[in-house]
């Protein structure tokens, strides 16, 4: 990995970018918005192509079925809003509308201001669920980026299948971890540092954080590996079996519950092939205001708190 | 493909919708489940505009400028699916399979599961926002198709109806959607005034569409009404049938239970020797 020279921005900041990159390489893109354009970043892709973009009013539920009707007629429809109400608020016309017609339709939900990281809205708007209900449905591919550069890459790579998706963006600047040399690709972890003692499997804002920790391990002499495994569902099966024999200990760590979330399909995993200990790292209970980065401490979403499992 | 369709006779089309009402309490029957109250209120309004409105290919069905039906009731599928096959879709045969396992007749509408099944229905409120979609699209793509959105009265309850509602006159909508309400005013619990009262023409007004009432068991009246939805107009337009639950079968007019109950064996003969009979 050479060291990315981008300036730190929003994984947000990258919707319209990729919108805008997959119309000009011939996909038929329409994107719609519900009244939080300004913050999903979807109104950027409305200015420069008009005829695709529409804003539907504050009614998210209207806004799955234009886009599954969309999709109907082989579009490639974009749906923006908070991860709090997409899928919060809208969670059957989901299943019903997009998920349950044969194969899935090409709705891909891009859904900003995921997690606690939204910040001084506080909990109503502090999505940390999202993840649960989004793996729940069968023909959904689920991605958590961990940096512009990812969170880029992967609404192109969703916008190429024809398969529904859910992709979670968020709010504040973060620190590149890739430049543009890196490749993603669904379903594909990616190892960040090599490690044998333990392995740090994170997705989205924790990606970060667990490569910290991993720095701080080793000035213990512990060596953790970490893996940005940001698609979380279908997850990479032969990385997280791989992480298992080779460190023999797992922590997950996720800007969300506990439950459901990547720390749910890790253990699956596990369970089923190689069971190895586990310690989840998320929020277990509603959140309250504050800054974005004082929220990641109030939380323990933080290097200390991926330090709980060292192989002993 | 048909771009005009030849009209077709208010006789005619009364044979087809006595075939399509023995074809629900068969399928009903036989499936000893399903929604008969509500396919038989249905059926003038799905007759008049599968004949003599929709620019349909049942041997093409997924021709890219046909007209779409969307049932937004989705609960109504002996009503559609029977509807399908009288129209060619399918054979009517696989009426028999109606909710068995494996079929593509599921209780509900599953999408492309068989010809025809514009859209995967079943939880309320959904079929106008579907259709916007398709309506955006085919602006987009220039291509000169119309959606046909039904929905029944106790389905106007859910608030997403009103989302899409306000949405197609606000995309200029008007002459690519027509919505079709079902109004038998009976819904799941019982009799809609007394579980949600709601004045539907005044809220379709106050929404911003023409609305067209008829009376939805009289074939001439329905036609008329359908083609008086079709003329440009500035405002989007809605068709208010105002009809009866159960229609056709004595026993199931106006009663809340066959919502979703099937009929005894003797009930079903009942049933068809009235029907035979002809509407009243
Ligand atoms: C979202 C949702 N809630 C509840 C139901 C259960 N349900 C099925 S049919 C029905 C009543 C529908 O009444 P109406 O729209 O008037 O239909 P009709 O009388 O024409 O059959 C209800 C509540 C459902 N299918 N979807």
């Amino acid at each position: 990995m050479t060291a990315p020279t981008a300036p730190a921005a929003a994984t947000r900041e990258a919707y319209p970018v990729a919108l805008s990159e997959l119309v000009e390489q011939g996909i038929d893109v329409v994107a719609l918005d519900a009244d939080l354009s300004a913050s999903t970043m979807g109104y950027q892709f409305g200015e420069k192509y008009p005829e695709r973009w529409h804003s539907v009013g504050i009614a998210e539920a209207n806004m799955v079925g234009i886009g599954a009707g969309y999709a109907a007629t082989g579009k490639t429809a974009f749906i923006a809003s908070f991860a709090s109400f997409l899928p919060g608020r809208c969670f059957d016309q989901i299943r019903t509308s997009v998920a349950q017609p044969k194969g899935g339709l090409n709705v891909n939900c891009v859904a900003s201001h995921g997690g606690v990281t939204v910040g001084e809205d506080g909990a109503s708007a502090q999505a940390i669920e999202d993840l649960a209900l989004m793996t729940s449905l069968i023909p959904f591919d689920v991605i958590v980026p961990a940096d512009f550069e990812s969170a880029r890459q992967a609404i192109i790579a969703v916008g190429k299948t024809t398969r529904p998706s859910y992709v979670r963006t968020g709010r504040p600047k973060v620190a590149a971890i890739y430049d543009r040399s890196f490749r993603f690709e669904i379903g594909r972890a990616n190892v960040l540092r090599p490690g044998s003692d333990v392995t740090l499997i994170a997705c989205g804002i924790l990606v970060g954080i667990a490569l910290d920790a991993a720095a701080q391990l080793a000035a213990d002499g512990i060596s953790a590996r970490v893996i940005d495994m940001a698609t979380i569902k279908p997850i990479d099966r032969d990385a997280v079996l791989a992480a298992a024999r080779e460190t023999g200990a797992i922590v997950t760590a996720e800007e969300h519950q506990t439950h459901g979330g990547l720390g749910t399909q890790v253990a699956r995993v596990l369970a089923e092939t190689l069971p190895t200990p586990v310690a989840f790292v998320g929020v277990d209970r509603y959140g309250t205001s504050g800054k974005w980065d004082e929220l990641l401490g109030y939380f323990e979403l933080t290097p200390a708190a991926c330090q709980l499992l060292r192989k002993t | 493909m048909p771009t005009t369709l030849a009209p077709v006779s208010v006789a005619e089309l009364k044979d087809v919708a006595k075939r399509l009402r023995a074809h629900i309490v068969e399928m009903v029957y036989q499936a000893q489940s399903g929604h008969p109250g509500g396919s038989l209120s249905a059926v003038e309004l799905g007759v008049s505009l599968f004949w003599n409105h929709l620019r349909c290919d049942p041997a093409d069905p997924g021709w890219p400028d046909r007209d779409r039906f969307i049932l937004s009731k989705g609960h109504a599928t002996p009503f559609y699916y029977s509807l399908l096959a009288e129209r060619g879709y399918f054979s009517t045969e696989l009426l028999a399979k109606f909710r068995t396992l494996g079929s593509p007749l599921q209780g509900h509408p599953s999408m492309s599961a068989a010809p025809g099944i514009e859209m995967s229905s079943g939880s309320l409120g959904q079929g106008l926002s579907f259709a916007i979609g398709h309506a955006l699209s085919g602006r987009l793509d220039r291509r000169d198709f119309r959606c046909w959105v039904m929905m029944g009265d106790g389905e106007l309850n859910e608030g997403q109806v009103w989302e899409a509602a306000m949405a197609v006159p606000h995309f200029d909508l008007g002459d690519r959607i027509i919505a079709m309400v079902d109004r038998n005013g009976i819904q799941n619990d019982g009799f809609g005034d007394n579980i949600m009262k709601i004045h539907p023409p005044e809220m379709w007004r106050g929404f911003g569409w023409h609305v067209i009432e008829c009376d939805g068991h009289d074939m001439a009246a329905v036609d008329q009404a359908l083609s008086e939805a079709e003329r440009p107009h500035e405002k989007p337009r809605v068709v208010v049938a105002y009809t009866v639950k159960g229609k056709g079968v004595s026993y199931m007019e106006n009663n809340p239970s066959f919502h979703g109950k099937a009929p005894t064996k003797d009930q079903l003969a009942q049933a068809l020797e009235e029907i035979a009979g002809g509407l009243k």
